[in-house]
Protein backbone atom coordinates (compact mmCIF):
# COMPACT_ATOMS: atom_id res chain seq x y z
CA UNK A 1 0.00 0.00 0.00
CA UNK A 2 1.55 3.27 -0.95
CA UNK A 3 2.42 5.99 1.62
CA UNK A 4 1.91 9.96 0.85
CA UNK A 5 5.49 10.12 1.88
CA UNK A 6 6.04 7.29 -0.86
CA UNK A 7 4.30 9.14 -3.61
CA UNK A 8 5.98 12.48 -2.55
CA UNK A 9 9.14 10.90 -3.18
CA UNK A 10 8.57 9.65 -6.53
CA UNK A 11 6.59 12.99 -7.81
CA UNK A 12 10.00 14.74 -6.24
CA UNK A 13 11.73 12.09 -8.32
CA UNK A 14 10.00 12.67 -11.57
CA UNK A 15 10.08 16.71 -11.00
CA UNK A 16 13.35 17.58 -10.21
CA UNK A 17 13.39 21.00 -7.94
CA UNK A 18 9.35 20.66 -7.42
CA UNK A 19 7.70 22.01 -4.93
CA UNK A 20 5.04 18.69 -3.45
CA UNK A 21 2.84 18.09 -1.03
CA UNK A 22 1.09 14.82 -0.64
CA UNK A 23 -1.21 14.24 1.89
CA UNK A 24 -3.18 10.93 3.09
CA UNK A 25 -6.93 12.53 2.64
CA UNK A 26 -8.64 10.00 4.41
CA UNK A 27 -6.01 7.55 6.26
CA UNK A 28 -6.72 4.74 4.90
CA UNK A 29 -3.51 4.92 2.34
CA UNK A 30 -5.63 5.09 -1.21
CA UNK A 31 -6.76 8.27 -1.50
CA UNK A 32 -4.39 11.21 -2.00
CA UNK A 33 -4.07 14.64 -2.71
CA UNK A 34 -1.01 15.96 -4.41
CA UNK A 35 -0.16 19.87 -4.51
CA UNK A 36 2.70 20.68 -6.92
CA UNK A 37 4.74 23.69 -7.93
CA UNK A 38 6.86 22.94 -10.65
CA UNK A 39 8.81 24.93 -13.27
CA UNK A 40 8.09 21.94 -15.52
CA UNK A 41 4.15 22.94 -15.69
CA UNK A 42 5.04 26.83 -17.59
CA UNK A 43 2.83 27.30 -20.36
CA UNK A 44 1.50 23.88 -20.08
CA UNK A 45 -2.55 23.46 -20.61
CA UNK A 46 -3.79 22.23 -16.79
CA UNK A 47 -4.78 18.75 -18.41
CA UNK A 48 -0.62 18.78 -19.23
CA UNK A 49 0.30 19.69 -16.06
CA UNK A 50 -1.91 17.14 -14.43
CA UNK A 51 -0.86 14.26 -16.92
CA UNK A 52 2.60 14.89 -15.90
CA UNK A 53 1.43 13.62 -12.58
CA UNK A 54 -0.67 11.19 -13.36
CA UNK A 55 2.15 9.87 -15.31
CA UNK A 56 4.48 8.84 -12.59
CA UNK A 57 1.66 6.37 -11.35
CA UNK A 58 0.40 4.72 -14.31
CA UNK A 59 -1.81 1.68 -13.89
CA UNK A 60 -1.93 2.46 -10.22
CA UNK A 61 -3.95 5.18 -10.53
CA UNK A 62 -7.65 3.59 -10.39
CA UNK A 63 -5.91 0.57 -9.03
CA UNK A 64 -4.13 0.78 -5.14
CA UNK A 65 -3.90 4.73 -5.64
CA UNK A 66 -8.20 4.77 -5.95
CA UNK A 67 -8.23 8.49 -5.87
CA UNK A 68 -5.67 10.90 -6.79
CA UNK A 69 -6.58 14.58 -6.20
CA UNK A 70 -3.94 16.87 -8.29
CA UNK A 71 -3.65 20.50 -8.27
CA UNK A 72 -0.78 21.80 -10.01
CA UNK A 73 0.53 25.46 -10.37
CA UNK A 74 3.59 26.96 -11.92
CA UNK A 75 6.32 28.78 -9.68
CA UNK A 76 5.17 32.54 -10.16
CA UNK A 77 1.48 32.41 -11.60
CA UNK A 78 0.29 34.27 -14.33
CA UNK A 79 -1.50 37.58 -12.94
CA UNK A 80 -4.80 36.67 -13.71
CA UNK A 81 -6.05 38.13 -10.50
CA UNK A 82 -7.20 34.17 -9.12
CA UNK B 1 -21.09 -5.14 -28.09
CA UNK B 2 -17.50 -5.05 -28.54
CA UNK B 3 -14.74 -2.87 -27.80
CA UNK B 4 -14.59 -1.17 -31.07
CA UNK B 5 -18.22 -0.59 -30.73
CA UNK B 6 -18.03 1.13 -27.44
CA UNK B 7 -14.81 2.81 -28.15
CA UNK B 8 -17.54 3.84 -31.30
CA UNK B 9 -20.12 4.72 -28.98
CA UNK B 10 -18.01 6.87 -26.89
CA UNK B 11 -15.98 9.21 -29.58
CA UNK B 12 -19.29 9.92 -31.30
CA UNK B 13 -20.91 10.68 -27.81
CA UNK B 14 -18.09 13.23 -27.35
CA UNK B 15 -18.69 14.59 -31.29
CA UNK B 16 -22.24 14.82 -30.48
CA UNK B 17 -22.88 16.67 -27.46
CA UNK B 18 -21.10 20.09 -26.81
CA UNK B 19 -21.32 19.55 -23.04
CA UNK B 20 -20.43 15.35 -22.36
CA UNK B 21 -19.81 14.00 -18.77
CA UNK B 22 -18.73 10.60 -18.36
CA UNK B 23 -18.78 9.66 -14.72
CA UNK B 24 -19.65 7.11 -12.05
CA UNK B 25 -23.53 6.73 -11.88
CA UNK B 26 -25.80 9.03 -12.81
CA UNK B 27 -26.27 13.34 -12.10
CA UNK B 28 -29.68 12.16 -10.51
CA UNK B 29 -27.44 9.47 -8.37
CA UNK B 30 -23.67 9.82 -8.73
CA UNK B 31 -21.81 6.79 -6.78
CA UNK B 32 -19.10 9.06 -6.17
CA UNK B 33 -17.75 12.11 -4.69
CA UNK B 34 -15.33 12.98 -7.67
CA UNK B 35 -18.71 12.61 -10.00
CA UNK B 36 -21.05 14.18 -7.57
CA UNK B 37 -18.78 17.46 -7.67
CA UNK B 38 -18.44 17.77 -11.71
CA UNK B 39 -22.19 17.37 -12.09
CA UNK B 40 -22.98 19.57 -9.52
CA UNK B 41 -20.44 21.95 -10.98
CA UNK B 42 -22.79 22.30 -14.03
CA UNK B 43 -25.67 21.74 -12.50
CA UNK B 44 -25.19 24.81 -10.73
CA UNK B 45 -24.48 26.72 -13.83
CA UNK B 46 -27.78 25.13 -15.50
CA UNK B 47 -26.47 23.77 -18.49
CA UNK B 48 -27.43 21.64 -20.61
CA UNK B 49 -25.08 18.30 -20.47
CA UNK B 50 -25.46 14.58 -21.78
CA UNK B 51 -23.74 12.16 -19.08
CA UNK B 52 -22.58 8.72 -19.15
CA UNK B 53 -22.08 6.69 -16.27
CA UNK B 54 -18.95 4.68 -16.57
CA UNK B 55 -20.01 1.56 -14.18
CA UNK B 56 -22.19 -0.62 -15.93
CA UNK B 57 -18.83 -2.52 -17.87
CA UNK B 58 -15.39 -2.25 -17.07
CA UNK B 59 -14.55 -1.47 -20.64
CA UNK B 60 -16.41 1.94 -21.14
CA UNK B 61 -13.75 3.35 -18.86
CA UNK B 62 -10.84 1.21 -20.57
CA UNK B 63 -12.02 2.19 -23.86
CA UNK B 64 -12.64 5.69 -22.66
CA UNK B 65 -9.30 6.14 -21.06
CA UNK B 66 -8.22 4.90 -24.12
CA UNK B 67 -9.37 7.62 -26.78
CA UNK B 68 -8.67 10.67 -23.82
CA UNK B 69 -5.30 9.43 -22.19
CA UNK B 70 -6.79 10.54 -19.20
CA UNK B 71 -6.87 7.84 -16.32
CA UNK B 72 -9.41 9.03 -14.34
CA UNK B 73 -13.43 9.51 -13.71
CA UNK B 74 -15.47 11.98 -14.37
CA UNK B 75 -14.29 13.38 -17.10
CA UNK B 76 -15.99 16.29 -18.58
CA UNK B 77 -15.14 17.16 -22.62
CA UNK B 78 -16.59 20.06 -24.09
CA UNK B 79 -16.65 20.76 -28.12
CA UNK B 80 -14.94 17.50 -28.16
CA UNK B 81 -12.33 18.48 -25.90
CA UNK B 82 -10.89 17.18 -22.99
CA UNK B 83 -11.53 19.98 -20.38
CA UNK B 84 -10.27 17.69 -17.40
CA UNK B 85 -11.25 15.60 -14.30
CA UNK B 86 -13.07 16.84 -11.19
CA UNK B 87 -10.46 19.06 -9.73
CA UNK B 88 -9.94 20.87 -12.75
CA UNK B 89 -13.84 21.14 -13.22
CA UNK B 90 -14.09 22.29 -9.73
CA UNK B 91 -11.16 24.95 -10.34
CA UNK B 92 -12.17 26.26 -13.44
CA UNK B 93 -15.69 26.30 -11.69
CA UNK B 94 -14.62 28.37 -8.79
CA UNK B 95 -12.56 30.67 -10.97
CA UNK B 96 -15.64 31.57 -13.48
CA UNK B 97 -13.41 29.63 -16.18
CA UNK B 98 -16.18 27.25 -16.54
CA UNK B 99 -18.89 29.26 -16.93
CA UNK B 100 -17.27 31.16 -19.33
CA UNK B 101 -16.14 28.65 -21.60
CA UNK B 102 -20.23 26.89 -21.83
CA UNK B 103 -20.83 30.56 -21.85
CA UNK B 104 -22.98 31.36 -19.16
CA UNK B 105 -23.39 33.53 -15.84
CA UNK B 106 -21.55 32.65 -13.20
CA UNK B 107 -24.11 31.61 -10.29
CA UNK B 108 -23.57 34.11 -7.63
CA UNK B 109 -23.25 31.57 -4.63
CA UNK B 110 -20.15 30.50 -4.67
CA UNK B 111 -18.59 26.69 -3.52
CA UNK B 112 -21.78 25.84 -3.21
CA UNK B 113 -22.16 23.63 -6.43
CA UNK B 114 -22.89 19.99 -4.57
CA UNK B 115 -25.99 22.11 -3.21
CA UNK B 116 -28.05 21.61 -6.01
CA UNK B 117 -29.45 18.29 -6.67
CA UNK B 118 -33.09 18.83 -7.42
CA UNK B 119 -32.16 20.22 -10.90
CA UNK B 120 -30.89 17.56 -12.82
CA UNK B 121 -30.37 18.73 -16.39
CA UNK B 122 -28.94 15.63 -18.21
CA UNK B 123 -29.83 16.25 -22.22
CA UNK B 124 -31.04 12.80 -22.63
CA UNK B 125 -30.05 9.16 -21.27
CA UNK B 126 -27.28 8.31 -23.98
CA UNK B 127 -28.71 4.36 -23.39
CA UNK B 128 -25.35 2.45 -23.31
CA UNK B 129 -26.06 0.29 -20.99
CA UNK B 130 -29.15 -0.80 -22.25
CA UNK B 131 -26.38 -2.10 -25.63
CA UNK B 132 -24.10 -3.77 -23.78
CA UNK B 133 -25.47 -7.55 -24.19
Amino acid sequence: MPSAEELRERIEQALPGADVSVTDTTGGGDHFRAEVVSDRFEGLTRIQQHKLIYDVFGDEVGGAIHALSIKTEPPSPAGDGR
Amino acid sequence: MTNDEIKTFIENAIKENRVMLFMKGTPQQPACGFSLRASGALNALGVQYAALDILPDPRIREELSGVSGWPTIPQLFVDGELVGGSDIVMEMFESGELAGLLGVEQPELEGEAEAEPEQPVQQRPIGLENRLN
